[in-house]
């Protein structure tokens, strides 16, 4: 069970020795990854479409969808058909090349970031030596599509929710690769099979920086993957959809599954960085990977299930004016435990980083308004 | 065979990049001309993976395509408007460039290829992300130093260049 | 050593540096500009990374001058943004032959 999809694999590019010279074969244990990635990520998406409209339905005392095979199984290909037959609709003062590329690729990027994360021992398809970094790299590659795709569309509210949707990634980006950096010095490496491998003995999410460090992450990468509660560029009761307003059919189909695989690879990439990657006992590792990433992805729809929408200042200000300052106190911090020795290891990070905290959130305290007195007229 | 393709690559990569560089500085639509700056970008990014350099590709993407392409394009769209804005230079000021252009590529094109620059036999190693990191902190600690104080002072600068006066 | 000649790679970043100063000869918005000099900026960060391959002690150098331009760009587009928005706030104009004035 261990080493299955490692096997299939290996099954096949043998086939493939019997027919290919000696290059062919090294091409096609390429393409194989590649399309097991790009078959992957659909397959993905499709059921965390389902599993959303699950979680959310239990949690507002709904069934969800259950008319589509047991279960509601199947309610992911109905979904899809309906999206396919759907008729292509265009604005007729569209910019035609930027309309029709946007949505191809946005999905590009989330699919190439597939790449790194490793989903098992010895499952990544490109152990890049710099693969953290790559993912960030990416991921930031997304801002301009969107862009291609509000502006593309002439549309009063594509162009708002893209303007928004950007100020947004640009503020969390920086955040986001800051909050790494403690994991990049504890673990010596950039390549995300050697940070996994790192963690062997202890999760970075069992100390208190790598904690600090994880919720960070976790919390910009939901900004950057436009979720509630940082889903302001799509907020329908304000700008109807956002940059994707004037895209229906297969295009929105698109856009749909870019977020959906945007949720996996950031959960994918939270697990692999703070919480062990596949690492985990008795279970196989792919196995393990899967239950980790799958419960942060229920988190996820936790959060769209529980908390309001954040108000524009509001966003802007968490991401500069707390959780910025507190990622970089925690590299020191990080630093501090690398350092010292066990007591101290754990103590003194904790220390920084509970007076960083009680500072920031001092500084912070918003406008508390004052509480209203009412008189009754005598 | 698989250097055969490679090396293919590499030159499609160029022709792509030259392409879009064009495109980039005679594009009258300035939001079209951002973009195929962007792909300049990427395709120059996948020109420093040919040559190695993994750690300088990423940060090329991270840094200029994530954020100075989007500073850039924000820029466009706040100062543009949703109508095309399309103020095409005079005809002798673009021939006049044109040429002078020209008259400086073969120039350059002369000098490099007539030029015999040093190479170290067998070429050199590659550097890890390790040597960089021991490099920017050893050799070249005091322009990292210099540029980190640019940095800040553009921040500030940038802050109050573009801060709304406050009546 | 490079996978293609050293000579081709110099040739296709001096044309990108032609395509640039083509551009900032030309454009007559600042931001087109700007676009240009990045354009500039890139060959020439390109240069680097190709002799760091060759050069004799390039290494690692080559590649942390290169890290240095990008640094550079990066800081110049943002200074470069902040006093065109500042000049399109004041002259509601960001053509190039609008903004002769060094005062307002």
């Amino acid at each position: 069970m261990e080493t299955l999809f490692i096997q299939i694999k290996t099954l096949l590019v043998n086939a493939a020795a019997l027919v290919l010279p000696p290059w062919g074969v090294t091409l096609s244990s390429m393409i194989i990854s590649a399309l097991a990635i790009l078959g992957l990520g659909p397959l993905i998406m499709m059921y965390l479409t389902l599993m959303e409209r699950k979680v959310l339905a239990r949690m507002q005392n709904r069934i969800g969808p259950n008319r589509a095979g047991p279960w509601g199984l199947l309610q992911p290909l109905a979904d899809g058909i309906k999206m396919l037959t759907k008729e292509d609709i265009r604005p007729s003062a569209a910019d035609p090349l930027l309309y029709f590329l946007a949505p191809i690729l946005i999905a590009v990027p989330a699919l190439m970031v597939f790449a790194v994360i490793p989903f098992g021992k010895g499952m990544t398809a490109a152990d890049l030596n710099v693969g953290v970094l790559y993912f960030v790299a990416l991921s930031s590659t997304t801002t301009l599509v969107i862009f291609m795709a509000s502006w593309g569309s002439r549309n009063k509210y594509s162009v708002l929710g893209g303007m928004r949707s950007v100020s947004q990634m640009i503020s969390y980006e920086v955040t986001l690769v800051i909050s790494v950096v403690p994991i990049l010095m504890a673990a010596g490496s950039l390549s995300t099979q050697t940070i996994v491998e790192s963690q062997s003995g202890r999760w970075y999410a069992a100390t208190p920086w790598g904690l600090l460090s994880c919720m960070i992450f976790f919390i910009c990468g939901l900004a950057e993957c436009n979720r509630s509660p940082f889903d302001l560029p799509e907020a329908e009761s304000e700008i109807v959809a956002g940059y994707h307003t004037e895209y229906s059919g297969m295009r929105f189909a698109l856009f749909y599954m870019a977020e959906f695989m945007n949720v996996f690879s950031i959960c994918a990439l939270t697990v692999t960085l703070f919480l062990g990657g596949w690492q985990g006992p008795l279970l196989p590792s792919w196995l393990w990977f899967l239950i980790k990433t799958y419960l942060l992805i229920f988190i996820v729809f936790w959060f769209r299930g529980t908390l309001p929408r954040l108000r524009a200042d509001h966003l802007m200000g968490l991401a500069w004016k707390f959780l910025l300052p507190l990622a970089v106190m925690n590299i020191p911090a990080a630093a501090m435990s690398h350092f010292l020795s066990e007591p101290f290891s754990t103590a003194v990070p904790l220390a920084i980083l509970m007076v960083s905290v009680a500072v920031l959130s001092f500084f912070n305290k918003g406008y508390a308004a004052e509480k209203r007195v009412y008189h009754f007229t005598d | 065979m698989l250097e055969l393709i490679a090396v293919k690559g590499i030159y499609i990569l160029m022709v792509f990049a030259a392409a879009a560089a064009f495109a980039s500085s005679l594009l009258p639509n300035l939001f079209h001309g951002a973009l195929a700056l962007a792909a300049v970008l990427l395709a120059v990014a996948g020109l420093y993976l040919s040559l190695g350099a993994e750690f300088l590709a990423m940060v090329q993407i991270l840094v200029y395509v994530g954020a100075v392409m989007t500073l850039v394009i924000y820029a466009v769209m706040l100062t543009g408007r949703l109508e095309e804005t399309v103020t095409p230079s005079g005809r002798i000021q673009r021939a006049a460039a044109g040429v002078s252009c020209a008259i400086f590529f073969v120039l350059v094109c002369g000098v490099l290829l007539s030029t015999n620059w040093p190479a170290a036999p067998g070429g050199n190693p590659l550097p890890s992300v390790k040597d960089l990191g021991i490099d920017l902190m050893k050799r070249h600690v005091f322009p990292f130093e210099v540029l980190g104080i640019l940095l800040f002072a553009v921040l500030i600068g940038a802050l109050a260049a573009a801060r709304r006066e406050k009546s | 050593m490079t996978p293609v000649p050293e000579s081709h790679y110099l040739i296709f970043s001096l044309i990108l540096f032609s395509a640039g100063i083509f551009g900032a000869l030309t454009r007559r918005n600042a931001l087109g500009v700007l676009i240009a000099l990045e354009l500039m900026l890139n060959a020439v960060a390109l240069n680097f990374v190709i002799f760091s391959r060759t050069a004799p002690e390039g290494s690692a150098s080559g590649q942390v001058s290169a890290f240095f331009i990008i640094a550079l760009a990066a800081a110049g587009a943002a200074a470069g943004l902040a006093i065109v928005l500042a000049v399109y706030r004041s002259r509601k104009s960001i053509q190039t032959d609008d903004t002769n004035l060094l005062k307002w």
